[in-house]
């Protein structure tokens, strides 16, 4: 199972507390992971990227281990000890302040 | 006894402010959705415990909530989880796609430039049907659902209304305004800034620009243009939908035959530069605005906070301030954030960016904070409930 982290919003939006576990087959790559999380959560459909481009939208990062994934493509593996579940896949707001 | 529901849109979430026919007491419920701007929420009359809600974001984007309890509990349509597996989620209530080649704009510096969907700036629901409702959207369209929110199609002959010509002003091209004639059902008038006031006769097919005798003397090379005018809001009473009343970015007007022709109705106003105008629930000449400084100073002229109402359907104002700041008072009153209820007498009810929200229970000659220190307010909706 991976793990992922949501933002605060996106928590709510999807109704869940914590960290969510998705089944994302194999291998477990960008694309793979964000489907299964659409497909479980179809409330975040839209939120994360762009529903006809599937881009991800501006305001929204991706870290796993320590990398910043954002700028990768989808068919991008994430690292073993994401796929292994031993880390999680960070869906990340960008900071703002004001 | 009747009640009243004060339906708050913020920057920060939404807020529903509820009292009995006397409009004195209020109970204050949310913030809901916090931390999202909330452009809109307006309840089906039909249904009035149906509520529908645009929660939008910067980061996370465009998201229509749907309350079937006067907004104790909400929920996105069609965005529940997958009810087995093999079936394809659908989580659609928030996909706004243009239709068609999706075209281009005018932009700032003069160039085409291409659609982009950013927000719902305005929900209207069908006056018959409870899942029927109308999206006004940044970058400007409309949109229309006919299954409660859970898909949306765009209505998209308004944009073969001379669309090329349409450009931003300063706060985004969005449409803003949608009125509902109910004594026509294929009549629709809506504003967009900044494009104008356009009109359709056919449910929504063909559109048509009403704007001759709009004139924008500092904003378009040709004041008297056909369209890029930058209309604020358009109000009408059920009773005479056929009479429109204007906020333009500067000027108020009127039209008596459905936006075919406006005249301007300004009068005696300190300024005619404002965002909200609406109009009495049983006077249809009764007219609402607030006042703003100036396109550049968007706060009330010398910090007084004064609504001006006209008894003539124009032209004659007088000044609404009893129980309204009358010194360093410097906010704004933004284009969706004033409604009235069905009452007698009519209640008037408006938000400000300073996150007050004022009511009137006695058709503008009195005035009494409902709550002082919510975030921007963005809109406002008043429900008259049995």
């Amino acid at each position: 199972m991976i793990r992922v982290v949501l933002p605060f919003h996106l928590r709510t939006l999807a109704r869940v507390d914590g960290e969510v576990q998705v089944e994302a087959g194999s291998p477990v790559t960008l694309g793979s992971v964000l489907d299964a999380l659409e497909a479980s959560y179809p409330a975040l459909r839209g939120t994360i990227r762009d529903h006809v481009t599937l881009r991800r939208r501006p305001f929204v990062r991706y870290f796993a281990c320590k990398e910043d994934l954002s700028f990768e493509p989808p068919e991008t593996k994430l690292p073993d000890a994401v796929a292994t579940g031993d880390e999680p896949f960070l869906i990340v707001g960008a900071m703002a302040g004001g | 006894m009747s009640k009243v529901r004060v339906l708050v849109g913020t920057k920060k979430g939404a807020f529903i402010l509820t009292a009995d026919g006397k409009r004195k007491n209020w109970e204050v419920s949310g913030p809901h959705f916090a931390g999202w701007e909330m452009y809109h929420l307006k309840g089906s009359p039909v249904e009035p415990n149906r509520i529908y809600a645009s929660q939008t974001s910067g980061w996370f984007g465009q998201i229509i909530q749907r309350s079937e309890d006067g907004g104790k509990t909400w929920e996105m349509p069609g965005g529940e989880p997958t009810p087995a597996p093999g079936d394809m989620p659908k989580g659609e209530s928030n996909k706004f796609v243009y239709e068609g080649e999706v075209g281009t704009h005018k932009w700032y510096d003069g160039t085409q430039h291409p659609w982009e969907f950013k927000r719902i700036w305005h929900l209207e629901p069908s006056l018959t049907d409870p899942n029927t409702v109308y999206a006004g959207a940044e970058d400007a369209a409309l949109f229309k659902t006919v299954d409660g929110g859970k898909t949306w199609q765009e209505l998209s002959g308004l944009r073969r209304a001379k669309s090329h010509l349409w450009q931003p002003g300063a706060g985004g091209m969005c449409l803003h305004t949608i009125l509902l004639d109910p004594s026509n059902a294929d009549r629709i008038f809506i504003a967009i800034s900044a494009a104008g006031a356009f009109r359709t006769d056919d449910g929504g097919k063909t559109w048509k620009p009403v704007n001759q005798g709009l004139k924008s003397l500092y904003e378009l090379p040709d004041p008297n243009a056909e369209v890029g005018h930058c209309v604020h809001r358009i109000a009408s009473h059920p009773s005479r939908p056929g009479v429109l009343f204007m906020q333009k970015h500067w000027d108020v007007m009127r039209s008596d035959n459905a936006g075919e022709s406006w005249r301007e109705v300004s009068g005696n106003l300190p300024t005619d530069f404002g965002f909200p105008i609406d109009v009495h629930a049983h006077e249809p000449e009764t007219i609402y605005v607030v006042p703003i400084k100036s396109d550049s100073e968007h706060f009330p002229p010398d910090g007084k906070l004064r609504v001006y109402r006209s008894r003539t359907g124009g032209n004659e104002w007088e000044a609404l301030t009893k129980g309204l700041p009358q010194k360093d008072c410097y906010v704004n009153v933004l284009r969706d954030a004033m409604a009235v209820d069905s009452l007698e007498s009519c209640g008037v009810y408006f938000g400000t960016t300073g996150g007050q929200v004022y009511a009137s229970a006695d058709s503008g000659d009195t005035w009494n904070p409902i709550v002082r220190d919510l975030p921007a307010v963005l809109s406002v909706e008043a429900q008259t409930l049995p």
